[in-house]
């Protein structure tokens, strides 16, 4: 009797014990953010490139800054 | 692409806020919020300084490595941004950050202060591309409509440099070559180099 109300009382400390372990924490930032290549559909949006093609916005961004950043460029 | 980066030519810098102007009305930032500011060097003596200073975006960001609950994030283009939904604003990427970039608003989510605000090369944050929540948080998303950050196409004498890394660092390199000085980057290792801010230079004794 004594040994059966020892494991009885062991299964319910194990038990509240386990209700006490600590929630995954999966909450590790924001990761999902959209590439500017794929554009806003605004109608400010900058002629000269295609949204969602890569490739013709990094064109369209080197060409800006030089023709916006470098004057060298225009005083040769 | 390389990566996005600024520089600020210190030879160039008039000292006019003419950027930090932009940026405020650009974001429509509060009051008490600067993401960008001017700084001058050895005020007031002969040959003094003004470099214009916001979040230099940098290589191995500090309060990315800093934050609790990591908010923060690094686009394909190298842009460090955060997500404001997650930031409990604790202040430490303020202590981290070798720019004093990190800024809290005196009022917000938290009573006498709100979430942690600061640059984001004009490229929004993780809402969609354009949205009004994205506005209202970060600011406008300049790169998605094809622009460069406001600060830098504001800048009345070209001092301040932004964009692709290497178109950035020919223009500067050219500019250096042409005058023959000022080839002082401030705040350019220290952000995108190896050799960290305060931190003696490798090979020095200590």
């Amino acid at each position: 009797m004594k040994r059966i109300s020892i494991t009885l009382t062991a299964l319910l400390v194990l038990a509240g014990v386990s209700a006490c372990t600590e929630k995954p924490q999966t909450g590790g930032g924001v990761r999902q953010d959209a590439a500017p290549y794929t554009g806003t559909g605004s109608n400010f949006t900058q002629p000269g490139w295609k949204a969602g093609d890569k490739t013709s916005w990094e064109q369209q961004l080197k060409a800006r800054q030089q023709y916006s950043q470098n004057e060298y460029t225009r005083t040769r | 692409m390389a990566r996005m980066k600024f520089i600020c030519d210190a030879e160039r810098c008039i000292e006019c806020n003419g950027c930090v102007t932009a940026c405020k009305n650009e974001h429509e930032v509060p009051w008490g919020v600067n993401r960008r500011r001017v700084v001058t060097l050895n005020d007031g003596v002969p040959g003094e300084k003004s470099i214009s200073v916001a979040c230099m975006h940098c290589s191995d960001a500090p309060c990315m490595a800093v934050c609790p609950v990591n908010c923060f994030y690094r686009t394909d283009e190298g842009v460090v941004l955060h997500d404001k939904d997650v930031c409990i604003g604790c202040g430490y990427c303020s202590y981290a950050c070798p720019f004093g970039a990190p800024q809290f608003p005196s009022q917000g989510t938290f009573g006498v202060r709100g979430k942690m605000d600061k640059c984001t090369f004009c490229a929004g944050g993780p809402e969609a591309n354009g949205s009004q929540a994205e506005f209202e948080k970060y600011g406008r998303n300049r790169l998605a409509e094809g622009k460069l950050p406001a600060c830098a196409e504001m800048c009345s004498t070209k001092a301040l440099l932004a964009g692709d890394g290497d178109v950035v660092a020919d223009i500067f390199r050219n500019r250096v070559v042409q005058r023959g000085k000022g080839a002082e980057v401030w705040g350019w290792g220290t952000a995108y180099g190896t050799q960290q801010g305060g931190q003696p230079p490798a090979g020095a004794k200590s």
